[in-house]
């Protein structure tokens, strides 16, 4: 005794080698509005590098599904790819035509071949058209359909083509009057009815309920094969990816971390932020009570990123060149404090004075001691800090420890950018697998 | 075993309309111990949500509340408001789904929890409430030295753990936490999995986890109740209803998740009826691929699988209560394929 | 989700129709939607209102007919008309310190208010509303030039900005029906500007809007078709406060003088400055019925303009609900 279940074979991938969209380095930074005395004075307040250097190719009949938490840039991607969001800097060639810094008029015909599925099912129709309009309103905007009765042809056929059965019933409607799953459906149908060849969704599934995810993601997979479709696929679910995608690129503040075939990434994930993710996921299964070695801490702030590989704070194998900087010992130093007992974590607190000076990214950090303390005393917390967690990977960024003088200086090996390898089939950037970078690694480690 | 904390039952909760009111919670029976996490598991419109309101007395004018929630030798249902309300924060709690809109954004982190540890313990002395506060939020992971910071100085994350903090600085019997991290990332998500879990063991908490991620109640929670349609159809050890699921619901409701070892998409028909007028006798028989004749016309009995195991469902009986022919398949019309949630 | 004081798993009703229909787009068939569903205290507030403005629009309309005499009118059949007359048979209202028909000027005085008014807010709106829309939703310098002028505008009490564009046109225009229904405009503006300007900017944001750029839709048409309808819910409201507020404004241009001058028309502010003198000598009539038909006209407009704010932004949907009644033995009885 099952539920309706309809077995749709995963979708099994047959590229033509057709590139259809070639990203390049592609940027997309946003400034910031900084605080009222910023402004005053006229000081820029830094920007956000949402997407930071990202480079893919798309090819016809592929599912690329693009997977990260909040605050990685997925969704800005999404939208720098349709000109919604403008690129900095770097290329997106759709079947070999540049689109980046394209005027709206320009962009407009593109827009044909290039459409998007939004998150939110309740917020992406207007809510002051009826769903017929709604759908219809790509041919009039593109001057399609020549007249009502051709435009109401296409629609219907649209609609059927989505399931929303039978169509005559939905296009009156308004969307307020249709369900979650039915408005996703209209949303889809009013993003096919030009035939693009390119469909970005972005979520198209998470707002709804589990039992419905199911259907809408079947409707995918079948506009695929019936329609030719190529699809870019975001989420932040590793579990409806593996479902639906060829290959998955996975995104970490603003960078694919790593990207792959599908089944690489399943089966063999190579970046640690991968290999977390993909452990984190709850599975229903209650046999399961193992730990999970959750990654530390959480995604970084954007606007001012980790040095070096921006996972290496929560990275539990990083090592002496990944970017060790001050802002990591105030982190390790506030985690000890969180597991005292409030009097210990006051009489080690007023040894240090203030700790803003650590706040500013840099290979060296500097601890004063407050008046009255002594540099030995702020030394031997250090100490303690070392002796509670030596295995601790930060441990290893640390070049040298200076305690002579007014205050305790830190000095970290200097970090290195990660940059693209190629390991087997998925592309990462990660020191591990960086011949180059493990070598400098050893050099430090011998200099210590 | 520990002791029954909270006991309720036949549970009512309707919401006035200007026609029919809407049955969202409609004769529900479940009981926690202390030291024990349920997981309420169903989709929306459920009633999960009103059920965990109704618990706290938290629901608008216009709703009416019958039957019974044991908690300390009193029925919260006819007890006083004024008894509720003093209940609220120090014996039960809540944590709410969105941290974001939940603080005061112009209060300091301190500022919120002085404010709520003075609203329910007037004597609290400065140095005491400092202490609480600091060793609950540490208990969350949030470091000392940003007590003094603002809510938006915080990732949203950290803000919900600083709502369970408050919630915990009280020391409640029983928390209620209503789609804790459905609006978080999923490593997140799995911080404060982690974090709730270790409250199981250390403090004796009772948690009444409500949610429609049957991936983390699977992780997190002892039992498990399954709620469709204002009913809980099965409640049990999640471990067992997970594994036999007794329940069509329960059963069609786990092969719907889509997790990594999914090879095939599965789904349940139809859409969830509307509160106001559900279907008659067992809720689930229009979508239901097991339904038989009795399924539309008698309510069904809840029975006990095995012990702390029950269902209502007639396909587990009880076999004497099915009238002759009554075990014939259902006939029921086609569902339409965009009929749906 | 559900939240507090919404209803789950209400199902919504179906109507079946074939032809893809142009009918009222949503924003506008919602906000009747609602004005029809209405019921208790802001209906009635509505009623009453409409019932108030009905009234003296009809006295606007039909002054000619209904009026017993002209506004100017101060003899009859060549009897001159008596001064300063108490209320008799002839004269109503009584007449006032020149010989004219208080009831009579009071009739002409409505037909110059709803005229001035509606004039007045009509071109408020049409200015304010396309600038509040273009503002809010190209943003950037014309976006801040325009608030900056809006705000200057707006910090200004209505009476006086009134008065000193009155006085600044007067040279230009006159000092007549012209000049007051130009200041008021004016002073109005900046209102539908603001309630625009501010519901595009959240608007702008929302995901259809994005949708509709997605689309590759021009920015007039998304303006046009998805953000207008979607942000006019506010305006009727505005309207009809402004409408209040523009007669107060217009009385009291012209109790200082710089209103309607007498000859052209009948002015109940006017009249009221005039009846100043009167009080002192215990004439009370000459003032009483225009100072009357001001605080009635503008609660008139005041009480629709409330009513229907309270209807379309409830501050808390007061829905006609029952607490229901949950039988006692449950149809499905547990153990």
């Amino acid at each position: 005794m099952e539920a309706a279940a309809r077995p749709v074979p995963r979708a099994v991938a047959k590229p033509t080698g057709e590139v259809l969209l070639e990203v390049t380095d592609l940027r997309t930074r946003f400034a910031l509005r900084g605080s009222f005395a910023q402004r005053m004075r006229g000081r820029a307040a830094g920007s956000v590098k949402a997407v930071d250097g990202v480079s893919f190719s798309l090819r016809r009949g592929e599912v690329l599904g693009v997977v990260g938490e909040s605050g990685s840039g997925k969704t800005t991607l999404g939208r720098t790819l349709l000109g919604l969001a403008p690129a900095t800097d770097g290329s997106i060639k759709l079947e070999g035509q540049e689109i980046t810094g394209l005027s709206e008029a320009a962009f407009r015909p593109l827009r044909k071949r290039l459409q998007i599925v939004f998150q939110d099912p309740h917020a992406s129709l207007n809510p002051a058209m009826t769903i017929g309009e709604s759908v219809g309103h790509p041919l009039r905007i593109h001057g399609i359909a020549r007249d009502r009765e051709q435009m109401r042809v296409r629609v219907v056929e649209a609609l059927e083509r989505v399931g929303l059965h039978p169509a005559g019933q939905y296009m009156s409607k308004y969307p307020t009057d249709l369900s979650g799953g039915q408005k996703q459906r209209a949303v889809i149908a009013r993003a096919i009815i030009l035939g693009p060849d390119i469909l970005i969704a972005d979520e198209p599934v998470s707002m709804l309920d589990m039992s419905v995810r199911a259907k809408i993601l079947e409707l995918m997979i079948d506009l695929k094969r019936e329609l030719g479709l190529t699809y870019l696929y975001i989420t932040h679910d590793l579990a409806t990816a593996k479902f639906f995608c060829d290959r998955i690129a996975i995104m970490y503040l603003g960078k694919i971390v790593e990207i792959g075939p599908a089944a690489e990434i399943y089966d063999n994930p190579k970046h640690p932020y991968t290999v977390s993710l993909l452990r984190a996921i709850p599975e229903p299964d209650p046999t399961r009570t193992v730990a999970r070695d959750l990654p530390r801490g959480e995604v970084p702030d954007a606007v001012t990123p980790p040095l070096g590989c921006s996972f290496h704070p929560r990275c539990a194998r990083a090592f002496e060149v990944c970017g060790w900087e001050s802002r990591d010992l105030r982190t390790l130093l506030e985690a000890r404090w969180t597991r005292m007992p409030e009097p210990e974590y006051r009489a080690e607190r007023e040894v240090i004075g203030s700790l803003d000076e650590m706040n500013v990214p840099s290979t060296s950090a500097r601890i004063e001691p407050a008046s009255g303390h002594t540099t030995a005393e702020v030394a031997e917390i250090i100490e303690r800090l070392r002796i509670d967690a030596p295995d601790d990977p930060f441990w290893k960024g640390v070049a040298a420890i200076d305690t002579e003088g007014p205050a305790v200086s830190i000095r970290f090996h200097e970090g290195i950018e990660p940059r693209d390898v190629q390991e087997g089939p998925s592309r990462l950037q990660c020191h591990l697998y960086d011949e180059d970078a493990l070598a400098a690694a050893q050099r430090d480690a011998a200099a210590r | 075993m520990s002791d029954v904390v909270l006991d309720v039952r036949d549970l009512r909760a309707w919401y006035g309309t200007e026609g029919d009111p809407v049955r969202a919670v409609d004769g529900v029976s479940f009981e926690i111990r202390s030291g024990e996490t349920l997981g309420l598991v169903g989709e929306s419109g459920c009633g999960k949500s009103t059920l965990g309101r109704t618990i706290l007395g938290l629901l608008p004018e216009g709703a009416a509340t019958a039957g019974e929630i044991r908690y300390r030798n009193r029925n919260l249902v006819t007890a006083p408001p004024k008894e509720v309300r003093a209940l609220r924060g120090p014996e039960l709690g809540l944590i709410f789904q969105e941290p974001m809109t939940r603080l005061d954004h112009l209060m300091t982190i301190e500022n919120h929890f002085v404010e709520t540890l003075k609203a329910h313990e007037s004597d609290a002395k400065e140095k005491e409430m400092r202490r609480r506060s600091l060793d609950a939020l540490g208990a969350m992971g949030i470091p000392p030295t940003r007590f003094k910071q603002y809510p938006h100085e915080f990732s949203g994350g950290m803000r919900q753990r600083i709502m369970i903090a408050l919630a915990l600085v009280l020391n409640p019997k029983v928390l209620v936490a209503d789609e804790p991290t459905t609006a978080l990332d999923v490593i997140v998500e799995g911080q404060i999995l982690e974090i709730l879990a270790d409250l199981r063991r250390n403090f004796d908490t009772a948690l009444l986890l409500i949610t429609h991620n049957l991936g983390i109640v699977a992780e997190a929670c002892d039992r498990v109740a399954v709620m469709y349609a204002g009913r809980i159809v099965e409640q049990g050890d999640a471990r067992k209803v997970f594994a036999e699921p007794a329940h069509p619901y329960t059963r069609a409701l786990l092969e719907s998740i889509i997790s990594l070892a999914t090879t095939e998409l599965k789904y349940i028909p139809g859409a969830p009826p509307s509160l106001i007028d559900p279907p008659p006798a067992c809720r689930f028989h229009p979508r239901c691929p097991s339904a038989m004749r009795v399924c539309s016309t008698k309510d069904p009995i809840e029975v006990s699988i095995a012990a702390g195991h029950v269902t209502e469902c007639w396909l587990h009986g009880p076999e004497d209560e099915i009238p002759a022919g009554g075990e014939q398949p259902l006939e029921r019309e086609e569902i339409a394929v965009a009929e749906e949630a | 989700m559900s939240s507090i004081g919404e209803i789950p798993g209400t199902a919504a009703p179906q109507s079946p129709e074939a032809e893809i229909k142009t009918e009222g787009p949503g924003g506008v068939r919602r906000l009747i939607r609602q004005i029809r569903s209405a019921r208790g205290v802001p209906k009635w507030i509505l009623y009453s209102g409409i019932a108030i403005v009905l009234f003296f629009l009809i006295l606007a309309i039909f002054a000619p007919l209904i009026a017993p005499y002209g506004f100017a009118q101060s003899s009859s059949g060549g009897v001159d008309f008596p001064k300063q007359a108490p209320p008799s048979g002839a004269h109503l209202f009584g007449t006032t310190v020149q010989s004219t028909d208080v009831l009579s000027r009071v009739i002409w005085g409505a037909r110059t208010e709803i005229e001035v008014v509606i004039v007045a807010v009509f071109f408020s709106l049409s200015i304010g509303v396309p600038l509040g829309l273009l503002s809010g939703y190209v943003g950037g310098k014309l976006d801040r030039g325009l608030v900056l002028v809006m705000d200057a505008l707006f910090a200004f009490p209505y009476l006086l900005l009134a008065i000193v564009i009155a006085f600044l046109l007067s040279d230009k225009l006159g000092q007549g029906i012209i000049t007051a229904a130009v200041a008021i405009t004016i002073v109005y503006i900046p209102q539908y500007f603001r309630v625009v300007r501010n519901h595009v900017i959240s608007v702008r944001e929302e995901p259809y809007v994005e949708a509709a750029r997605a689309l590759g839709a021009k920015r007039r048409t998304i303006i046009g078709r998805y953000v207008f309808f979607n942000v006019i819910q506010n305006v009727p409201v505005v309207a009809t406060l402004n409408a209040a507020d523009a007669i107060l404004t217009l009385a009291a241009l012209g109790f200082l003088g710089y209103g309607i001058q007498p000859t052209q028309a009948a002015e109940w502010g006017y009249d009221v400055q005039r009846a100043i003198s009167d009080a002192g000598a215990g004439i009370w009539w000459t003032g009483l019925f225009p100072g009357l038909a001001i605080v009635l006209l503008v609660t008139g407009f005041t009480l629709v303009g409330e009513g229907l704010n309270d209807i379309l932004n409830p501050l808390i949907r007061y829905r006609r609900v029952r607490k229901p009644e949950i039988p006692g033995a449950s149809p499905e009885a547990d153990k």
